[in-house]
């Protein structure tokens, strides 16, 4: 009986890619283990194999396709004995998800699921023109752009290419700036986040570090100390577990023990926090574990537009930086100015969207959660505002307590632990500055208090949720 | 200056060795210099000791009496620009280094006249002028640290090596291992100093080692190395050459396993009741490497007792004045406390 052969995923958060070349063709035998085609996304590329034996009887999606969404048929297989010309596809076996279209700022703004849908764009051939410009007119309904010039052209924008440009505008300015960790040179970053950079660099630039992650972070806080600017790039914060003395110990601590003579200019960066169905090991948020350490600065950035501008500022910055990234927002598109050298500074909240009832403080991934929240509680007559802290140490108290005391309630929003969360700091430093300004006690919103479970279902549960969101603005406006 | 014999060195080829027991010869003014660096850092030392049983030092003091040849040599063997870091037994470096020994004394007793403004401590001492790099009290992070001056080195094409030194109880700490295999994959210049002196605070060598011959550490990683009589400043300096040679060269990592002993306790708390006082009194009576060098001086370069006498009492000019200052310098203003968190 003819089989289907659907589009595979290259990871759990893939929804869509190319296929790029079938290596059979219609009326080959194949049988299981045989390569029939490539497919890739910007972040990879992968060959699809046959599992059954047969013929492939007919090709559905030819060579060079973008766009083709996970689990759509790709071709049928004709059985033993079958005839190949007259078998036809059953379809789609699973729903499959459509094509994320680029998101505008309003659609960003409305959140497009309850857990952020990831867009695994198809490759883009030439990264330095990215998609149509927009320009930025009117500035109320643009909160999220407030720091730039009026006027100023926008481009959309991945997470991942704005990071990627950041790294390499500074590289470009700095013969002292260098990026170094685990596959970041030839592999092009394991996220990809470094792609193009050894092309541009060459090799004494962009290193590829053994598997050796206590080792390299305290190579790069040695070559730190002589005044070169590292980026030292971890595949996931969770790996940074094994290089957290040196993080804390060598790079935050020495120029407090030196009397100030000798600092260390270096970046930590990679992916943070949960991706998705990788379990407990590879899914935690670290904001609040380095958000206690005086010495250094602590950046996780939500837009394009901050990643870009933050790690620009975090790389010319003379401290050590923890700059947390998100492995689910990496492939979101965002606007983001198109000027010659656009920083954002570091220790600064924005507020996204302005409210009036109840204010959201989040940061990261947290902010998808808190703007579809926010989204939801406009229709039921309550204006949330919503603050994205961008830093979280120094933290911006000052925009946190101003917007408080025009709402008079608050809730926080993290992915993290509930206990000692930055969601906890932020009701303490609410309860010291604007106690009196409370209508509500402060609610924090944050991961469960569990290792990160890996069924699909346990794993929601463990996550943060719109709907407790929302119950909890409402509970705070006693609605 | 004389250039020491070239016998011991295999350099390449991956193996340890023994270096020759054909102990390279010091002119006179090398003799002199190392006898006066030791000495000072030996005078040094035993006031440290005195101020802390006093209360003028607190928390940690580590002595670096007994091990003086190791760090006098090594630096005899460097050039300018050459960078030096280690563990938290430093006081010895720092002065070899050329650092301030009131800048040092009045950091142990906590004083704003400290090299780190009386913030860092006993452990926590640096100078980017003497290109000293620490001074730092978890065990091991010092040789990743090492090993990425190095690559910076590299990186700078400066021709520069920094000399990275840990004890026979750092060697088991896995990031040395890390460091290791970069260093030697990426040909980084940096020489392994380990200080071997037998006992990991009170742990002696045989008991937490299944390999106590340090210089093969590098072996799986093809990185040369040879065992160093540490007592003898000669052998040290000797050593020291070949293989700060052999990193400039850009034949990348070499690692000098320096036998010395430690004649104190690990730290000044430390009653040392893991060794027999017979072993300590050996050692001191038969290996001192100051010892040593005085009886070169008055036997082959035929000083005077008066002479050795005059260097003696200056060494304890410059130790009693760094004492002085260190015991009347005030501590830190109040508002120190919160400077030097961020630039």
């Amino acid at each position: 009986m003819a089989t289907d052969i659907l589009m595979p995923a290259l990871s759990p958060t893939m929804e869509q890619g190319k296929l790029a070349k079938w290596l059979k063709k219609e009326g080959d035998k194949v049988k299981p283990g045989d390569v029939l085609a490539e497919i890739e996304t910007d972040k990879a590329t992968m060959e699809v194999e046959a599992v059954d034996e047969g013929v492939l009887a007919k090709i559905l999606v030819s060579d060079g396709t973008d766009n083709v969404a996970v689990n759509t048929p790709i071709a049928i297989l004709a059985g033993e004995g079958e005839d190949a010309s007259t078998v036809a596809s059953k379809g789609p076996s699973a729903p499959a998800p459509a094509a994320q279209p680029a998101p505008t700022p309003d659609a960003q703004a409305e959140g497009l699921a309850d857990r952020p849908a990831p867009t695994e764009r198809p490759q883009q051939t030439d990264l330095s023109t990215p998609a149509a410009p927009s320009v930025i007119t009117n500035r109320t309904a643009y909160n999220a752009m407030a720091e730039i010039p009026e006027g100023t052209e926008l481009v959309n924008m991945t997470v991942r290419e704005a990071l990627r440009d950041a790294m390499a505008e500074e590289m470009r300015q700095d013969d002292k700036v260098l990026v170094m960790g685990e596959e970041v040179a030839e592999y092009q970053g394991a996220y990809k986040v470094t792609q193009g950079l050894l092309q541009e660099f060459g090799a004494r630039r962009v290193i590829d570090t053994p598997i050796t992650e206590h080792g390299f972070a305290g190579i790069g806080v040695g070559a730190a100390f002589t005044g070169l600017r590292p980026v030292v790039e971890f595949m996931t914060f969770n790996f940074a577990m094994q290089a957290i003395d040196q993080i804390i110990n060598s790079a935050a601590k020495t120029l407090y023990m030196s009397g100030g003579q000798l600092g260390a200019p270096i970046v930590f960066r990679g992916p943070n926090g949960a991706a998705a169905r990788v379990g407990a090991q590879h899914s935690q948020d670290f904001s609040a574990w380095y958000s206690q350490i005086p010495g250094l600065k602590v950046v996780a950035p939500y837009t394009a537009s901050d990643a870009k501008g933050l790690l620009k500022s975090a790389i010319r910055d003379p401290n050590p930086i923890v700059f947390l990234e998100n492995e689910i927002l990496y492939g979101q598109s965002f606007p983001v100015p198109k000027l010659d050298d656009f920083t954002v500074p570091i220790g600064k909240a924005r507020i996204h969207r302005e409210g009036t009832d109840v204010t959201i403080v989040s940061f990261s991934i947290g902010m998808t959660y808190a703007l579809k929240a926010a989204q939801e509680l406009e229709k039921e007559g309550i204006s949330a505002e919503v603050i994205d802290l961008r830093t979280i140490r120094p933290m911006d108290t000052e925009t946190i307590v101003a917007s408080v005391m025009k709402t008079g309630r608050c809730i926080t929003v993290e992915e993290g632990y509930p206990q000692s969360g930055v969601g906890a700091e932020i009701a303490m430093r609410i309860m010291e500055n604007a106690f009196d300004y409370l209508d509500a006690p402060v609610i924090r919103i944050t991961g469960k208090d569990v290792p990160m479970p890996y069924a699909a279902n346990l794993e929601k549960l463990a996550l943060p949720s719109v709907a407790e969101v929302v119950q909890a603005a409402k509970a705070v406006c006693y609605r | 200056m004389a250039v020491a014999a070239r016998k011991a060195g295999r350099a390449g080829t991956g193996a340890a060795n023994k270096s020759t027991p054909n102990t390279p010869q010091f002119d006179k003014n090398q003799d002199l210099a190392a006898y006066n660096d030791m000495l000072l850092i030996r005078r040094f030392e035993e006031k440290s000791g005195q101020m802390y049983g006093m209360g003028l030092i607190g928390g940690f003091c580590h002595l670096y009496i007994g091990q003086e040849a190791v760090v006098v040599g090594m630096q005899m063997a460097t050039k300018e620009g050459d960078q030096v870091i280690t563990g938290y037994r430093d006081h010895g470096h720092m002065l070899a280094c050329g650092m301030d020994a009131k800048g040092v004394m009045a950091e142990l007793t906590g004083r704003r006249g400290g090299l780190s403004k009386g913030k860092g401590g006993s452990m926590h001492m640096f100078s980017k002028e003497k290109h000293f790099y620490g001074g730092h009290g978890i065990v091991g992070a010092q040789v990743s640290l090492g090993t990425g001056i190095a690559f910076a080195n590299r990186y700078r094409d400066n021709g520069n090596v920094c000399l990275t030194y840990f004890g026979d109880g750092a060697a088991n700490q896995g990031q040395v291992y890390e460091s290791f295999n970069m260093a030697q994959l990426w040909k980084l210049p940096v020489v392994y100093v380990i200080e071997n002196n037998r006992y990991a605070m009170g742990t002696a060598v045989s008991r937490a080692s299944a390999q106590t011959d340090f210089s093969k550490r590098g072996v799986s990683f093809g990185i040369p190395g040879e065992q160093v009589d540490g007592m003898d400043v000669r052998a040290v300096y000797a050593a020291g050459q070949r293989a700060i040679e052999h990193a400039r060269s850009g034949k990348g990592p070499y690692i000098l396993e320096m036998q010395t002993y430690r004649y104190r306790g690990h730290s000044m708390s430390d009653p040392a009741k893991y060794r027999t006082k017979d072993e300590v009194t050996r050692m001191r009576e038969e290996h001192d490497p100051i010892e040593q060098v005085r009886r070169r001086l008055l036997e082959s370069w035929k000083l005077s007792e008066d002479e050795l006498k005059a260097i003696d009492s200056k060494v304890r000019e410059i130790v009693n004045e760094s004492a002085e200052f260190a015991t009347h310098d005030p501590e830190p203003d109040p508002s120190e406390l919160y400077t030097d968190i961020l630039l």
